[in-house]
């Protein structure tokens, strides 16, 4: 027994010990000692009161945004976004499967990574989060009066949509970038050699408008790039307003083995990106239109569904055409963050293999530009040069650096995978001023406004990878784990573990008063538009259409209206439109029918949703409110009789008035 | 059940004070005033307001004549947010029926009903004797007092 124990302690003292002590010379004795007395309290939201700040973390393989009361920790909802949640009907019911449609047809899962907030001059302004879909590439904008999946656009000749969905500081656009370049054309020019990578393979960034007033959102142009891999990206403000900066890898232009293969070069970039002068060759029609369909989803809450609109052109910009779209800024060893300081004058680059961070400077790079301080180019980009655009290097931060936020006071807070550690260091002077342990392998982190112009900060959040022994153990596979950590004094000081649900990567936190007084509690029935709405038990009925059977159906505390239904044949397909009657808030109902093949319903007050049910076999079933919604609730059911294929039983319901007897 | 009410009132009033001990007794330092948000949830922290907008007897005051325009109103209004629970005949279907409504709750009480549907079953032992019968807690359907006022008005006419 104890040799096992010596054994299987062995891995995790290595894991720790390995990470710590190589970037600072002590570390804690244990993971308890790094909480000091007074945490609790700090943490402490009482019953009845609310937490200050929401906090929005992207769902990663799970394809959610989840989202959380900070400083507590508490989760407060888990927003469907490109994956299917049986909770909601989300992606179940008719009303949402047009949501997750693409020119690939119905795709019910996506890995959702980045959150970034709607914003006005650089800080968020609480309206809409957007989120990226990485796999097939989409974004998603949703809406933080409703806490919705309001609009999802696929993002076409795009693959691996990471460097996205950060926003410039109006929102004017939201981007994507490809994260694997791809050949792209016809169908001629798609169906190439692998290893004709350089001749044939290009990446694009691709800048989308979303409008203020409706959510919906439109492609504005696709901007042509070299065909390397755009890892992330954040929008430049104040005196770089006008510009976008992405980090890229793989300048080597792999195509196989690129754990080897695209580490090879010294930098690859950080490119800017001139998106007025974009916008500007845009308006000037000096684009485009090329092959480009693609789906844009949007969800109405008038109509109470969603519809598809298939678009198949988009307006492409040729950057070796068109001049001053593109510059590379020569960056250490595959980069990955790429984040901009509030001021908008320093632009950070995360060299993942790198000793070092490399911070540029804003008014250098525009020098450098109109100097033509170019070390080369790369397919038709100019290359400037690294000495001419550096503000200056933070040496020795930790090892494996990928991603900084910034607090209000100068100081930006980097995230060090390797070493498992939030280093703090001064923006100005490059001085690394704190460090803490992280618990464990950190990724994203997450200061309040801390990618905008005006931080709120007060804490930073650390979403980590490895979660190991913090929690109770629950088999080989763990909840993901974020840390709280506060930064209001000198010394970051560690507040709370808790646990998230899978799996984050960027998250945003803005204050509960830009969101809370704005949140809708319930839809006015005399506003649905939906078009098998019931406003009330006098206009249900059943209506068949060829073997379509239309069942018009309310829901109030507790029954459903009619509740008897008879007549449905073998071979019909049932279409239960539900509209809930309630006008209170938190009254959803949810309904269910035996044998669905899909999932439940959750209608909300004022709403009506719809679930497709095709009988599988003859006789009476039964259906009930999935929701506890009274003391009656378990009265809350009803019957539908199949008959077979062929049958003459005539189609007839109940309804509950008729029965009472007027 | 009666007592049941009046025993959970008092759980809560419990709960309460219990809440605000414990922050009296852990104020002072600072840990207090960073812990928790700063926001105050406002439906928590006063749950039902009662009486302090309850319609009284003087603010519903009906004209001689039946204005049957208010009549039409109120009995569409019926037919979306009311019908499913009321039916216009005396027998009680999930609430009471409507048919000679006016006869046995004064009109003050109904509007009471209709817009402080909440404040009434925590105060009112009227409103809380009918939660008994029938079990399940009127939903407030969020009308406006003038629709409420055309409800009424259609309730005139039953």
């Amino acid at each position: 027994m104890k040799r096992t124990t010596v054994i299987t302690a062995l891995p995790l003292l290595l894991a720790a010990g390995i990470a710590l002590p190589l970037a600072q010379g002590c570390k804690p004795a244990n993971t308890k000692s790094a909480v000091t007395g007074d945490a609790a309290s700090k943490v402490y939201v009482p019953p009845g009161k609310y937490d200050e700040f929401y906090n929005f973390v992207s769902g990663g393989f799970n394809g959610q945004m989840s989202v959380y009361g900070l400083p507590s920790g508490r989760m407060l909802r888990n927003i469907p976004v490109f994956s299917v949640d049986p909770e909601k009907g989300w992606g179940y019911s008719e009303e949402t499967k047009p949501m997750l449609m693409t020119t690939h047809g119905f795709i019910p899962w996506d890995d959702s990574h980045h959150v970034e907030p709607s914003m006005t001059n650089g800080v968020a302004d609480g309206q809409w989060m957007f989120i990226n879909g990485n796999n097939t590439p989409r974004i998603a904008l949703i809406d933080l009066t409703t806490f919705r999946t309001k609009t999802i656009i696929e993002i076409p000749n795009s693959a691996g949509n990471h460097s996205s969905p950060f926003t410039t500081p109006n929102s004017e656009y939201v981007v994507a970038g490809t994260r694997f370049s791809l050949p792209m054309g016809g169908d001629a020019q798609r169906d190439v050699p692998i290893n004709t990578y350089k001749e044939n393979f290009k990446g694009n960034v691709t800048f989308i408008h979303p409008d203020r007033e409706t959510g919906k959102m439109s492609i504005a142009f696709q901007i042509t790039a070299p065909g390397v891999d755009f890892d992330l990206s954040h929008t430049g403000k104040g005196p770089s307003d006008g510009w976008f900066f992405f980090s890229c890898y793989n300048t080597e232009q792999a195509y196989e083995l690129l754990e080897v293969n695209a580490s090879q070069r010294d930098k690859d970039f950080i490119m800017a990106v001139n998106w007025k002068k974009a916008e500007q060759y845009a308006k000037e029609g000096k684009g485009k239109m090329v092959p480009g369909k693609h789906f844009m989803n949007h969800y109405s809450d008038e109509t109470h569904m969603a519809t598809s609109e298939v678009v198949e052109q988009v307006l492409q910009l040729d950057h070796k055409e068109l001049k001053d779209l593109l510059y590379f800024m020569p960056c250490p060893k595959s980069p990955h963050g790429c984040d901009v300081d509030p001021t908008g004058q320093y632009i950070v680059g995360s060299g993942k293999l790198a000793a070092l961070i490399p911070v540029f400077s804003f008014d250098k790079m525009i020098k450098a530009i109109e100097a033509k301080d170019f070390e080369g180019e790369f397919d038709g980009i100019p290359v400037l040069k690294y000495e001419s655009v550096l503000h200056g290097e933070v040496k020795k931060p930790g090892l494996g650096p990928l991603h900084t936020e910034f607090d209000n006071n100068g100081f930006a807070y980097s995230s060090m995978f390797v070493s498992s550690e939030i280093v703090k260091w001064n923006v100005q002077t490059l001085e690394v001023v704190d460090r803490v342990p992280t618990y464990y392998s950190i990724g994203h982190l997450c200061v309040p406004g801390g990618d905008g112009a005006k931080p709120w900060g007060k804490y930073v959040i650390a979403y980590n990878k490895i979660t190991k022994d913090r929690y109770l153990p629950t088999g080989p596979e763990l909840s993901q784990s974020a840390q709280l950590f506060s930064i209001d004094g000198p010394k970051m000081e560690l507040l709370l573990d808790y646990p998230t649900i899978g799996e984050p990567h960027y998250a945003q936190a803005i204050p509960a008063e830009l969101i809370k007084d704005k949140s809708v509690k319930l839809f006015k029935i005399e506003d649905n538009k939906h078009p098998y709405v019931s406003k009330g038990e006098k206009e249900t009925k059943v209506v068949r259409d060829g073997n379509k059977v239309h069942i018009y159906m309310t829901c109030i505390r507790s029954h459903f209206a009619p509740d008897n239904i008879e007549g449905v044949k073998m071979g019909d397909e049932v279409y239960f439109h539900v509209t809930n009657l309630e006008q209170d808030w938190d009254v959803p109902h949810g309904f269910a029918v035996k044998g669905a093949a899909n999932a439940e319903l959750l209608i909300m007050p004022g709403e009506t949703q719809t679930l497709k049910w095709v009988p599988t076999s003859v006789g009476v079933k039964p259906f009930y409110c999935t929701d506890f919604c009274s003391a009656l609730h378990q009265e809350m059911q009803g019957y539908i009789r199949v008959s077979p294929a062929g049958s003459n039983i005539p189609l007839t319901w109940n309804t509950k008035s008729a029965d009472a007897g007027l | 059940m009666k007592t049941r009410t009046l025993r959970m009132n008092m759980l809560k009033g419990l709960g309460l004070s219990t809440a605000v001990a414990l922050m009296v007794a852990c104020g002072g330092g600072e840990g207090t005033d960073q812990a928790a948000g700063t926001n105050t949830a406002p439906e928590a922290a006063a749950p039902a307001a009662p009486n302090a907008d309850l319609i009284t007897a003087d603010q519903v005051k009906f004209a001689e004549t039946i204005d049957q325009g208010k009549v039409a109103k109120g009995k569409e209004i019926y037919e979306v947010k009311c019908q499913a629970c009321h039916t216009l005949g005396s027998n009680r279907v999930v609430g009471p029926g409507w048919k000679g409504i006016l006869d046995q709750r004064k009109p003050e009480w109904i509007m009471n009903m209709i817009l402080h549907t909440d404040a009434m079953l925590e105060t009112d032992p009227e409103a809380q004797a009918m939660l008994e019968e029938c079990l399940v807690r009127m939903p407030n359907q969020n009308l406006t007092k003038d629709e409420a006022l055309d409800v009424l008005e259609f309730m005139r006419t039953l």
